[in-house]
């Protein structure tokens, strides 16, 4: 598969699916390609039965292999096929800009909404422009300033999250990388408007979480949200990150998805197309525009109080805790 | 100031039990004095030659800080399930175990009603030495309690962070503790709450990014490390060595997120003085 930046990349276990990819290219690129009508079909189907069987098994660890895959869509890609009339809102009034949290008007279906999203970043360029989608303070506060302005306006939002984790550097520390995240999750909890909020890739952290305490809270199926990425994790606990570790921490994390919804943590999970959302981003655009739809319509009759009532309630009740009763042993 | 902190978790364990070290003669690890045991007590577990503040457990925070014999401990009965089956290198289970066995505390945080120079405040203090003071759901869930205690008492309520974050090992369980105790302080803050946030070493990673930096007013102790990410996460970001005393409390304080930098020896003075202004 070629990126936007141009260069070939696929995932080990895509492999044999790549090759009758090429295969089916070259097959259409032949003058006479529509005699191979049969053959098409016959390598079309083999590849879709290659993919079920390899995607239905995904590992933890090359889920988040796929959560990365640099052809898969990103907030602007979602914006672009999801969103009409897309009206950026740059800046936090404080200090700056920052590219990796985009905002702005826009309207999906018949709503209008505000929309919050990281971007990672397409071209090496904007990669390094958006800190491969690892926001500094500044980012967060924008997030903030435009949702409470959606607020102000009754404005549903729609944050879209990915993100590796917010940026650890001098500069995001300098500027109160911490409290960002802090305040926003403290005010969001609080706003009075609906907030829906999927995980498109990466949920990495309180970076993720920062733009994430919504009402209702999916994932894409092939995204992973977790509290510490699974590299840092084996660093950390297995005192060394490598494919081996890697895989440990991804599985022990309970990373993946339907884990997440298992958990009680996530309301939804948003289907992919088959192989991934990078293989037909349009098609994973509509399933998570009938996502928002359907979200913000459950919502939008909810009166204000109620709507952050119910928010409240349902992140005040997270958390698993036994007591001394239930294991007198540990007394 | 006192050496690098510890990233790693053996790192962590090894620091832990310098912490409060045992034995008559202790080694003060900013200024390498030998002080006697029973001074360095006295002195609040301050290095009487150079000011270096020892970390403290969350037995010792208490007595230092409230009045004497006034703590009143509640929820001591919630403790960690391991909600994921979580093993490492080790059983999150016997983790648990190893930090009880160690700490003599059932988790990373005791919370409970106490008296500061005469006025009753509810109190959480987080305890470092067990398992590098992580947020799982027993520390959010008694965060979160005292909190709507303090609410319920129209108290001060005062929160004393030692941790390097969210745990692990309860993966997004912890993590959804940050959005708990925030969205529970935003309660209190909406209703009026004085709430006070002491920074000791070192807080960072989740605990700095919810309720620590969520302060009505907040206090570090002197070199205290503060920050989101770790040090060494940051050296491997920019590929260089940061600069002498980055995150530390004095750093904070000039950026502009802490408000004062108070002395172990001022605290109580300065929490009761804080709570007299705001006439909670």
């Amino acid at each position: 598969m070629t990126t936007a930046a141009g260069y070939r990349f696929s995932l080990p276990f895509d492999e044999p699916v790549e090759q009758l990819e090429d295969q089916i290219a070259a097959l259409r690129a032949l003058p006479d390609a529509d005699r191979m009508g049969e053959e098409l079909t016959q390598l079309e189907t083999g590849r879709d039965a290659m993919l079920r069987k390899i995607y239905s098994s995904l590992s933890a660890w090359d889920t988040v292999r796929v959560s990365r895959h640099p052809s898969r869509p990103q907030t602007r890609d979602y914006i672009k096929m999801i969103c009409r009339d897309f009206r950026e809102l740059h800046g936090d009034r404080q200090f700056g800009d920052d590219p990796a949290i985009v905002c702005g008007f826009g309207r999906i279906g018949q709503r209008k909404v505000m929309i919050v999203g990281h971007q990672k970043g397409s071209t090496t360029q904007e990669k390094i422009r958006c800190h491969f989608g690892c926001a500094h303070p500044e980012g967060y506060r924008k997030a903030l300033h435009k949702m409470q302005l959606a607020e102000k306006f009754r404005l549903p939002i729609v944050c879209l999250v990915d993100t590796p984790g917010a940026y650890p550097g001098m500069k995001a520390e300098e500027r109160g990388q911490a409290e960002a995240i802090a305040f926003n999750l403290r005010e969001m909890s609080r706003l009075e408007t609906p907030i829906v909020s999927c995980v498109i890739g990466e949920g990495g952290s309180g970076g993720a979480l920062g733009i994430a305490v919504a009402d209702r809270v999916a994932m894409l199926e092939y995204s992973w949200y977790s509290v510490i990425s699974p590299e840092g994790c084996a660093a950390i606990l297995w005192k060394v990150a490598n494919d081996e570790t890697n895989r440990s921490a991804a599985d022990a994390l309970h990373l993946t998805a339907a884990q997440n919804l298992k958990n009680g943590l996530i309301d939804d999970v948003v289907p992919e197309p088959l192989g991934g959302a990078h293989r037909a981003p349009d098609r994973a655009g509509e399933a998570l525009a009938a996502w928002i739809d359907r979200s913000l319509g459950e919502l939008e009759d909810v009166p204000p109080v109620t709507l952050r009532r119910h928010r409240y309630d349902k992140f005040r009740a997270m958390g698993r805790v036994g007591t001394v009763q239930d294991d007198p042993e540990s007394a | 100031m006192s050496t690098k902190p510890p990233q790693t978790w053996a790192e962590i364990s090894e620091a832990a039990k310098r912490a409060v070290p045992d034995g008559t003669w202790i080694h003060c690890p900013a200024c390498n004095a030998s002080l006697f045991h029973r001074a360095l007590e006295a002195n609040l577990w301050v290095c009487p030659e150079c000011g270096h503040h020892f970390r403290l457990d969350a037995v010792r925070r208490i007595e230092t800080l409230v009045d004497p014999d006034s703590f009143e401990p509640m929820d001591e009965d919630l403790q960690a399930v391991d909600p994921l089956s979580f093993v490492d290198l080790k059983a999150y289970p016997d983790r648990i175990k190893q930090a009880r066995a160690k700490t003599g505390q059932r988790d990373a945080v005791r919370t409970g009603h106490a008296y500061i120079h005469g006025r009753r405040v509810v109190l959480a203090a987080m305890d470092f030495s067990f398992l590098g003071g992580s947020m799982g759901s027993v520390v959010g869930e008694k965060i979160a309690r005292a909190c709507e205690a303090a609410e319920a008492g129209d108290l001060p309520f005062i929160i004393v962070s030692a941790s390097g974050g969210a745990r692990m090992m309860e993966s997004g369980f912890s993590l959804m503790q940050m959005a708990k105790t925030s969205a529970v302080l935003s309660r209190f803050h909406e209703m009026g709450g004085l709430y006070i946030s002491l920074l000791a070493d070192p807080t960072t990673g989740g605990v700095t990014a919810s309720f620590a930096m969520l302060g009505d007013v907040i206090l570090a102790e002197p070199g205290a490390l503060i920050g989101f990410a770790g040090p060494r996460v940051i050296e491997q970001t920019i590929r260089q060595k940061l600069p002498e005393g980055f995150q530390r409390a004095e750093f904070l304080q000039d950026c502009g997120f802490v408000d004062r930098v108070v002395a172990r020896g001022d605290l109580r003075a300065e929490i009761s003085a804080i709570i007299d202004y705001t006439g909670k």
